[in-house]
């Protein structure tokens, strides 16, 4: 008895799921151009959520506004959200006007189609270092500026390496390096921290070693691949490296070596504020190459890119504002807060007249080499995940380097 | 707001490419005159109904649709994927990751529950006696899970780390080598199986502790009386009576569990390689934790779980009638 009227509202209840569901898929195709009516208001999305308001990038942003005559809406994203934020913002054609990004996001974007070609947009980038650069072009296009660069290098704790009885200039390659590890845990320190995370950036801190022992990303199994990372995971077996390296984020590798115990610790331009802090005597050193000379460690730092707009008339605005921003002394402004290297001869110059520290970061900058580059493209992202995990299954000791190189070179293709 | 008031045959007839939602008792109900309570009926229904479509249904469907097309990033910002049906389900079942995935969201699964389910009856049972501060100590074991998961497995990682790590320092004060409790392909799944009972252990105690009040009492007088021991009386008394607050609280902890993601995820992000990856952490990475995501794939996996969730969902209202039938 009780039955009956419940049946029959579960029944009214599906009519009206049934009509709702029909009238929200309808209306979801018009409500596109949200932003387009306003020509006044341009807006920026960037990878700086760490900068507020009140914070000298906020503040340069809104002065190139008023320069072009536009007010300027900024939104920080954290880094890692941005790439499916900005997906979805192009799937719903409300892209925004400037896009700051990482650079080998860029060459997925492109791919994307969400962003403009600097045929397009008339972004001016002969200035740049084209191995900077190289990050942002695929198929012979060009598809933003970059603002700023780091990459990696190896800090040292000079008080450890003076206990352990370490010149600093005998470490030319990797024999010397792994010698130098062995004095220091002779000597009771611990010797080098980096990060093998199982993400992007567990890749990019493998890369310099990688790319020092003279493999290529196209051949993840060749012999001088599985030799880095067999360097790596003997360093792991002989307690030269913790252990705990497999679970560090570059921030935490960090925290390790700000501990002062350890000697080494691979990590990029964007400590150096940090390292000023840690209390103890700090140097720079180039990451070595197997046999001598330096690494080309992979290049990091954000792009400025102008995203496709339904009104393709806002992109001559835009390409005014990027301009002011990557303008010679508005980079060198923006690169001193971000502790980047500028991307262009010029600011690099400036920077290091002002700071003789950054001499080695500039230098390894111009060795670096951007991971999308060689048209390895939107390849990158699947060839660099195999490797992230080749890295964790041989450091945790679950397979050999040449298995696990193996094993990943199979999963790329 | 305005369409869902519309007049019951006004739907009917406006529904057509969704015949199937509407069966025929929606139609004979249409074709007499509303009355006035009808239209009452219908006015409390809109606002939930819409609720549902725009948060639940909506969301599966665009699930569902994602994991059925082959999405680039190009087709997913254009909107044009072509539709592939079960062919990411057979990427995923084909990718060498879907048989640890498999085994580790199991065994994730089953061993939480066991746990979770055990700790939390033993305690509950333990805090029924009322004894003095029983109140204070039962709130105390509830902080757990009110704190935010990012600080709990942010601690869980920082005690369990291999070499600073607070475990591993007084595993060696006894004189036992450090354990590599996140970074070993051994112990990683071990290691968020622990952090996740922890975590879960309040919610059983919390459940069970009120099923236990409804017991009466006078039951357990009386099986004293008859001779009965505590042992006994747990498991001719308690355990039979609970057995409904036992069952919602399993299949509640099942749902829970098998989609738990962020102890995983702040832990070990799913390593040390595939080592500790269950089905959710798999998902997220498809679909976010590359430069270059994998919607599809991504989409597929998280509809294999909700299909799994379902399942059990299904089961359990099963048992459940048949209890209801006898």
């Amino acid at each position: 008895m009780n039955r009956a009227p419940g049946r029959r509202l579960t029944a009214a209840a599906l009519t009206v799921v049934a009509l709702a569901t029909g009238t929200t898929a309808c209306s979801s195709g018009g409500s596109s151009s949200a932003k387009g009516e306003d020509s006044g208001t341009f807006t920026i999305w960037d990878p700086y959520p760490q900068f507020a308001k009140d914070s000298a990038w906020a503040k340069l942003l809104d002065d190139c506004g008023s320069e072009a005559g536009i007010k300027v809406k900024r939104t920080a994203f954290d880094t890692s959200d941005l790439t499916n934020k900005v997906l979805l913002a192009a799937q719903q054609d409300n892209s925004p006007d400037v896009l700051i990004v990482d650079n080998p996001v860029v060459s997925t974007l492109a791919e994307a189609g969400v962003l403009t070609t600097t045929d397009d947009n008339k972004l001016d980038t002969s200035k740049a270092d084209p191995n900077l650069l190289a990050a942002g072009q695929s198929g012979g296009k060009t598809y933003g500026t970059p603002v700023g660069a780091n990459t990696l290098a190896l800090y040292y704790n000079k008080e450890v390496l003076k206990e352990a009885g370490v010149d600093v200039a005998s470490v030319k390659d990797w024999k010397s390096l792994t010698a130098a590890l062995a004095k220091v845990k002779e000597a009771g320190k611990k010797g080098i921290t980096f990060s093998a995370i199982g993400t992007e950036e567990g890749s990019f801190q493998f890369l310099p070693w990688f790319w020092g022992a003279g493999a290529e990303l196209t051949e993840l199994d060749s012999a001088q691949g599985e030799s880095a990372l067999a360097l790596w995971s003997d360093w792991l077996k002989k307690g030269y490296a913790p252990n705990s390296v497999i679970n560090n984020t570059q921030t935490t590798s960090w925290q390790e070596f700000a501990g002062g115990e350890y000697a080494f610790a691979e990590n990029g331009t964007w400590q150096l504020a940090n390292a000023e802090k840690a209390g103890f005597d700090y140097g720079v050193l180039p990451i070595p190459a197997s046999g001598g000379g330096n690494a080309a460690a992979p290049t990091g730092g954000e792009f400025v890119t102008l995203p496709v707009q339904g009104d393709t008339g806002r992109y001559a605005t835009s390409q005014k504002l990027v301009s002011c921003l990557t303008s010679t002394e508005n980079l060198y402004a923006t690169d001193t807060t971000l502790s980047y290297v500028a991307p262009t001869t010029e600011v690099q110059d400036k920077q290091v007249a002002a700071d003789p520290k950054l001499k080695p970061w500039v230098e390894a900058v111009k060795a670096a080499r951007g991971r999308t580059s060689d048209d390895l493209g939107t390849k990158y992202p699947k060839i660099s995940e195999q490797l992230w995990k080749a890295v964790q299954s041989a450091l945790s000791g679950a397979e050999a380097p040449k298995d696990a190189l193996a094993a990943a070179q199979d999963a790329v293709k | 707001m305005n369409h869902t008031t519309h007049p019951p045959d006004h739907t009917v007839r406006e529904r057509t490419g969704a015949a199937t939602a509407a069966p025929p008792p929606a139609r004979t109900a249409a074709r007499r005159r509303p009355t006035s309570q009808q239209w009452a009926a219908w006015a409390f229904l809109a606002p939930v109904t819409l609720y549902l479509v725009l948060f639940y249904a909506y969301p599966l469907y665009r699930n569902l649709d994602l994991s059925l097309r082959d999405y680039t990033v190009r087709s997913f910002v254009q909107g044009n994927a072509p539709f592939t049906g079960l062919e990411n389900y057979r990427k995923v079942l084909d990718d060498p990751t879907f048989g640890p995935a498999l085994v580790h969201t199991v065994v994730f699964t089953a061993v939480c529950l066991v746990f979770q389910y055990a700790v939390g009856l033993a305690l509950a049972v333990f805090f029924n006696q009322h004894f003095r501060l029983s109140a204070t100590l039962r709130a105390l074991f509830l902080v757990p899970w009110l704190l935010p998961l990012i600080v709990s497995a942010s601690t869980w990682s920082w005690m369990l780390n291999s070499d600073s790590g607070i475990v591993n320092s007084l595993l060696s004060v006894v004189g036992v080598d450090p354990v590599h409790w996140l970074t070993s392909p051994e112990w990683s799944l071990t290691s968020v199986i622990i952090a996740n009972i922890w975590i879960g252990v309040p919610f059983n105690l919390v459940v069970l502790y009120s099923g236990l009040q409804s017991i009466p009492h006078s039951l357990y007088e009386a099986a004293a009386l008859d001779g009965a021991n505590a042992w006994r009386r747990f498991w001719s008394i308690t355990l039979p009576l609970l057995r409904p607050v036992s069952a919602i609280t399993l299949l509640l902890g099942l749902v829970y569990t098998l989609k738990v993601f962020d102890i995983i995820w702040i832990m070990t992000k799913g390593g040390p390689a595939d080592a500790s990856t269950t089905f959710a952490t798999w998902s997220y990475r498809l679909g976010f934790g590359n430069l270059l995501p994998a919607f599809g794939p991504g989409a597929a996996v998280g509809n294999l779980l909700v299909v799994a969730a379902l399942v059990f969902g299904l089961v359990y209202l099963r048992v459940q009638r048949k209890q209801a039938m006898a």
